[in-house]
């Protein structure tokens, strides 16, 4: 299995959208296979179509915001002493998280294909919440599906989606998370796909979400590039690069630039959900080394029983809260480009405090997996290494689990 | 040997009208439970399709998620259906049993050694749902040489071109999506509408034996009685859920509903 260099990794499937020969592909009902053929001819078109990148660049320039910033991390790094730390802070991205991007080309591709309404599967709440604003932005009726454990715990984000006009759908089937949602999702476009267009909120499903998602999410790794090299004049000689996983966008989107650098030069370390320390649960199949298998719809490493029912999660972070991983990152853990690696509950709660304490930033618990590994290794790192992080959501939304856990004080505090 | 699919459908022909196709899930509402429907309703039925319950099933609505859930939290696994087929043929040796799941099931337990439990089992027919044409060619060639038939779907979003080629490579019985649904939704196509769709499925090639699944119920049942054979799936897991909510007895229950869409077919 091998990366090849100079073709985008979400062209470097085969026919059938396997990923190294086995991962991705569509493991989909009969009904889908048409929708999903229509929409990768319209997508194969439209990446090339000069007008359409530049309608989508007008949007995510004026309306999205571009560039998110990119600062250093000054009290952090003299409290870690090692390597010199950064932030990606997409957060700063319209609606609070990196998820915007992906909605609004999903949106755009609804508009040319003539469909009216638009539905969405949602776990933090972030897809679900920036596919009800694009989707209001451009006109379309949006339907969010979201776990009914999910609406409990991320309240704010199921007010903003409903102020935006959007009918958010509470599944109680399964765990009541993510991976029902996105079931859940998928079966409503199966008998509304003639009507309906689908956006998965992550680079999961069918191979050509994946693609469209990484495609729209590598909006962050053009924009650092220019960024680092406006800050040191040109890619650092150590970059690493560090970023939660969980069905896998935000780190696909923040490496995809970096992707053709010798991995010493530029490193990317994935962080997944590691679930509470004295759970047996997790949300980590890349660390754990769960077996591949079949899951909405694409071959992944997943987190199953010896029969190939899909396990349940666990993990105090709803947007890592997946038992699956995008094909991709199965790809780039397979060739070895990215390090895999997870983070606890524990663990990221004691990184959001290390970092509200030092800085102006407010990761979610989503990127607090990230800046937990990335604060442990950095200790060990040399002065002349950058590590950069991406805060890719706002804690805002983990309003009432930060309090629960760290105490009502500390929050508002902050 | 003729597969006693083919055979089944056979004997309708002869007596003028379509093949009755059940579905029920394996382990439902216990193993025992999910045996005994099986031998109850086989009297009535010409084909059983047997659910392999998923716990992600992205092509099944409500009735049949309910039915799965809870047979997979009753403990049901891949072996334990294997071996409630094989106790059904026991006492029914020539009734067609069509196995159908999703494919993680099969992958897991790895194709060949699948195929050749389903062989030794006596399942005669498999349908993967989310194992459509042109992914399950090799794995259909693979069924082909234990002779069991790999069953394609078809549906209404399906293009003619695909349609064309699709029925190329099937096996001898065809499965026609009734409309854009999940299973159980309700009807929102006329009987018409799905008969003419049909249709063009069996101008393409007459001798190949297409079933009609999806949204068929006693209400449906009677006005398409000129396909090959119809599907009811959902509706006998309403019923069980129901007699199981009620406390009645799911075999007495599910057997007095299949009499009766048994007699609207003839």
């Amino acid at each position: 299995m091998k990366l090849k260099k100079g073709i985008p990794v979400i062209d470097q499937g085969n026919k059938l959208g396997f990923w190294g020969g086995k991962f991705g592909g569509n493991f989909v009902p009969e009904t889908l296979k048409k929708p999903i053929e229509d929409l990768e001819i319209l997508f194969n078109n439209l990446k090339k179509d000069k007008k359409f990148i530049a309608e989508k660049d007008k949007y995510f320039k004026n309306w999205i915001g571009t560039p998110t910033r990119f600062i250093k991390l000054e009290n952090l790094t003299k409290h870690v002493g090692g390597a010199q730390i950064y932030s990606k802070v997409v957060s700063d991205a319209n609606g609070g998280a990196h998820k915007i991007y992906n909605a609004t080309v999903h949106c755009l591709l609804a508009k040319r294909s003539g469909k009216k309404v638009i539905c969405g599967d949602t776990g933090a709440g972030y897809a679900g919440k920036m596919l009800s604003m694009a989707a209001k932005k451009f006109g379309l009726k949006c339907k969010i599906f979201m776990g009914a454990k999910d609406i409990a715990r991320q309240q704010p984000n199921v007010k903003a989606m409903k102020k935006n006009g959007a009918e958010v759908v509470p599944v109680y089937s399964g765990s009541q998370t993510l991976v029902d949602a996105v079931s859940e999702c998928m079966r409503f476009w199966v008998a509304n796909c003639d009507t309906t267009a689908m956006c998965v909120g992550s680079t999961v499903g069918p191979a050509v979400f994946v693609r469209i998602c990484g495609w729209s999410t590598s909006q962050i790794s053009r924009e650092l590039k220019v960024q680092l090299i406006e800050e040191f004049g040109s890619i650092p000689k150590k970059l690493k690069l560090y970023n939660c996983v969980g069905g896998g966008s935000s780190s696909f989107g923040f490496w995809n630039e970096f992707m053709d650098y010798d991995k010493k030069q530029c490193e990317f370390i994935g962080v997944e959900a590691g679930g509470p320390a004295k759970s047996k649960k997790h949300a980590a199949p890349l660390t754990y080394g769960s077996k591949i298998g079949i899951l909405h719809g694409a071959a992944q490493y997943v987190n199953q029983n010896s029969d190939g029912q899909i396990e349940e999660t666990e993990s105090i972070s709803a947007g890592l809260d997946y038992p699956g991983i995008s094909p991709i990152h199965c790809f780039l853990k397979d060739t070895k480009r990215a390090r895999y690696t997870s983070a606890s509950d524990e663990d990221a709660l004691k990184a959001y405090k290390l970092v509200t304490k030092f800085e102006k930033l407010r990761p979610s618990l989503e990127p607090s997996h990230a800046f937990f590994v990335a604060i442990a290794e950095s200790k060990k790192f040399s002065k002349d290494t950058i590590v950069v992080v991406n805060s890719c959501g706002d804690a805002y939304k983990d309003k009432k689990i930060l309090e629960q856990r760290l105490g009502k004080k500390y929050v508002k505090s902050n | 040997m003729l597969n006693p699919i083919s055979a089944a459908f056979k004997i309708a022909k002869k007596e003028k009208r379509p093949a009755l196709l059940t579905y029920t899930v394996a382990g439902d509402g216990s193993k025992k439970q999910s045996l005994n429907i099986l031998k109850s309703i086989s009297e009535n039925v010409d084909i059983l399709e047997v659910g392999v319950p998923h716990n992600t099933p992205v092509a099944d609505g409500s009735q049949i998620q309910t039915s799965a859930y809870r047979a997979i939290k009753n403990g049901i696994k891949i072996n334990d259906i294997f071996n409630i087929i094989k106790k059904f043929k026991k006492s029914d040796k020539n009734k067609p049993v069509i196995l159908m799941g999703y494919y993680n099931m099969i992958f897991q337990y790895g194709e060949n050694k699948y195929i050749n439990k389903c062989k030794a089992s006596g399942v005669n027919g498999l349908i993967v749902v989310d194992l459509p044409w042109p992914e399950n060619k090799n794995f259909a060639k693979k069924c082909k040489s234990k002779s069991i038939y790999f069953i394609q779907l078809l549906s209404p979003t399906t293009t003619n071109k695909r349609l064309r080629k699709i029925i190329k490579d099937s096996h001898q019985m065809i499965y026609f999506i009734s409309m854009l649904s999940t299973t159980g939704g309700k009807l929102k196509v006329t009987p018409n509408e799905i008969l003419k769709n049909y249709n063009k499925i069996k101008k393409i090639d007459p001798k190949k034996q297409t079933v009609i699944g999806f949204g068929i119920t006693e209400k449906t049942i009677g006005k398409l009685k000129s396909a090959d054979g119809l599907v009811v799936g959902s509706a006998i897991c309403k019923e069980i859920t129901r007699s199981l909510n009620n406390r009645q007895n799911p075999v007495t229950n599910v057997s007095r509903l299949v009499k009766n869409l048994k007699k609207k077919t003839t």
